[in-house]
């Protein structure tokens, strides 16, 4: 990445004059921008041939098209570094696109800032850092809902009964769970809007085997309650089986789309991607 | 031996006025602390934004006592307060858009900001020296003294007096209700929570829908709250000049980084110690400890260990140990 001057601290590493808590990698885009009418028929959520990085460096995206239909499950999965986070930061506004549209429901959002799009029912669980490590489960479930005005008691009674593990804890601060349980808190957060759609980084990364089962079984049944949900995944079988759509990214650029059942059959993707 | 004497000259002494001058530091800490968790930086203008919040509130004080305005047994000041954090609110917020907030957009290190509020100090430091001079204003009215060394020592027939001044008094229960108000806040309400939220994952604050730029608004607020407070029990206390506003930036910074930079109870702590440290290692110990020896053995010496000129060597000392020994300070400096 390309330093520009404002962000040189010269080696500063005085913590008594400065907060050492990394600074924000997020260029969101920024305020005033509305959202149009789409025209033409589109899928329910879409990121359409994005192409933009991060500042001023190079592009990461290159002609990326990530797509869900309402209610089913779109897997993006590809090697490490292919792009995949890049892509759910720039469908949820996150980076500056340098082309490409983003269009939900209708309505083209490609201008609007993140804030909007969760007003919009969007919902994002990050790779990394995905709770809020100072701030107990419970509010880390209330931030979740920030832009909500009506009761919100009733959708964490929902969330401690998709994750029972959380109610046990829910005075604890999330930075003192276990990497499980973070994702847990982290996904309960993102449901907490009651969104329409709800876009997972790697959700079950660091997770126990049996954790992680358990946690496909929740996304499924939160997609079975009519959520939409685009999705990260690097267990790429065991999250293609449950795609309706799968994604192989590869250095930011579309290599093969298709249903998950037909990613997992091809035979050229199972060589360079599944491991035979 | 005559140990109540003693114990009474040192509450006199020592003891009350630390106290009072801990809760100042601790207000202003708060303040510092607030800034350094959520904007990531140190800001040196903070010492000057509590000279101005008083600088304003002695103006509408002056006002308020040229209408024959008066509060009682208690200082017209407090009726003046709420118009000078409104005044000094509008300053730094007007401050953050003018200055600030273009290095944030430029997404600039925290350092950059440093400087920046360098620079800020100054030019407030000159407005507040070019509307009210560099002189001494005194603006306390209503009683003085809660309870005075005369009537001390008249109720009790003791030796020594203790005098017990409404600023002192006023001081410590406005803390008190500053620091309640404040953690209810922090920790209650949903703005106060999305603070903490902010302070402690900027992107994951930005997803969840707060708005990075009302966060930082309402920071300044409670900023310009926190600093005027300050700066008006301060000047009740001592007296208001602007240049000791700016040498308070020492002793409030040392507060907060003992305390651990980033944790409001660290900043209440450390404005506590930096304040009983520099009022103890200045104090001359001659008429305590000459009540406690045996009959004649007064020592000769003031049993000072330093001269009160050199009370801010206290706030450096503790705050080199501090940063030697135990960085992250004595409450693990977390973000607010
Ligand atoms: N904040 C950032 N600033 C600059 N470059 C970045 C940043 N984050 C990621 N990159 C770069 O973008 C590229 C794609 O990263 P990305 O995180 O999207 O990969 P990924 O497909 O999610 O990988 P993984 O499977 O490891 O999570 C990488 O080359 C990475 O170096
Ligand atoms: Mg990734």
């Amino acid at each position: 990445m390309t330093k520009n001057a404002w962000q040189d601290d010269r080696g500063n590493k005085d913590r008594s004059i400065t907060n050492p808590k990394p600074p924000s990698d997020a260029e969101p885009v920024r305020k005033g921008g509305k959202a149009v009418k789409a025209e033409g028929d589109s899928p329910f959520l879409i990121g359409d041939r994005m192409t933009g990085g991060y500042g001023t460096g190079a592009n990461i995206l290159n002609d990326c098209t990530v797509a869900v239909e309402k209610g089913e499950i779109a897997v993006i999965v590809g090697p490490n570094g292919a792009g995949k986070s890049t892509a759910m930061k720039a469908v949820f506004g996150m980076l500056n696109l340098k082309s490409g549209s983003v269009r939900l429901d209708g309505e083209d959002i490609t201008a609007l800032t993140p804030q909007d799009r969760v007003a919009k029912g969007m919902a994002f669980v990050p790779q990394t850092s995905n709770v809020f490590v100072s701030l107990t489960v419970e509010e880390n479930l209330e931030m979740g809902a920030f832009l909500r005005k009506d009761d919100i008691r009733p959708t964490i009674a929902q969330v401690y009964e998709l994750f029972p593990i959380l109610k046990d804890k829910r005075r604890q601060a999330a930075g003192e769970l276990s990497g499980g349980q973070r994702q847990q808190v982290a996904v309960g957060r993102a449901l907490m809007t009651q969104p329409k759609v709800l876009m997972l980084d790697e959700p079950t990364a660091g997770v126990s085997p049996i954790v992680m089962d358990e946690l496909f079984d929740r996304i499924i049944e939160v997609a079975r309650a009519g959520i939409t949900i685009l999705m990260v995944e690097q267990n790429a079988r065991q999250a293609l089986e449950i795609a309706d759509k799968g994604y192989v990214l590869v250095q930011g650029a579309n290599a093969y789309t298709d249903t998950g059942k037909a990613l997992l059959a091809d035979p050229e993707v199972r060589r360079t991607f599944l491991g035979g | 031996m005559d140990p109540i004497n003693a114990i009474v000259a040192l509450l006199n002494f020592v003891v009350i006025p630390a106290t009072a001058y801990g809760a100042q530091l601790a207000i202003g800490a708060l303040g510092v602390t607030m800034i350094y968790g959520i904007l990531r930086f140190s800001n040196f203008a903070h010492g000057d934004t509590m000279a101005f919040g008083a600088m304003c509130t002695i103006l509408v004080t002056w006002l308020f006592q040229s209408w024959g305005l008066h509060l009682w047994v208690l200082p017209t000041a407090l009726l003046a307060l709420p118009f000078g954090i409104a005044a000094t609110a509008a300053l730094l917020i007007f401050t953050d858009r003018a200055v600030y907030r273009f290095y944030r957009r430029q997404k600039a290190a925290p350092v950059i900001l440093v400087i920046v509020s360098m620079g800020v100090m100054f030019v407030m430091n000159g407005l507040v020296r070019f509307i009210i001079g560099v002189e001494d204003q005194n603006f306390l009215d209503g009683e003085r003294f809660i309870i005075s060394a005369r009537t001390f020592k008249e109720m009790t027939g003791l030796d020594e007096g203790l005098a017990f001044k409404t600023s002192q008094g006023l001081t410590i229960v406005t803390a008190v209700v500053v620091v309640a108000a404040l953690f209810w806040f922090l920790n209650r309400t949903r703005t106060g929570k999305s603070m903490r939220a902010f302070s402690d994952n900027e992107d994951l604050a930005l997803l969840s829908g707060i708005n990075p730029e009302k966060v930082v608004t309402y920071t300044w607020i409670i900023v310009a709250g926190l600093a005027t407070i300050a700066g008006v029990l301060y000047g009740l206390d001592k007296s208001f000049k602007p240049f000791t506003y700016f040498q308070l930036l020492l002793p409030i910074f040392a507060a907060a980084i003992v305390g651990g930079l980033g944790s409001p109870i660290g900043a209440i702590a450390g404005g506590f110690v930096i304040a009983f440290s520099e009022i103890t290692v200045t104090y001359a110990f001659k008429k305590v400890l000459g009540y406690f020896a045996p009959g004649g053995w007064e020592p000769d010496s003031l049993m000072q260990l330093l001269s009160t000129d050199y009370k801010f060597a206290v706030s450096f000392a503790i705050l080199i140990i501090v940063l030697l020994f135990k960085p992250t300070g004595l409450f693990k400096g977390k973000s607010v």
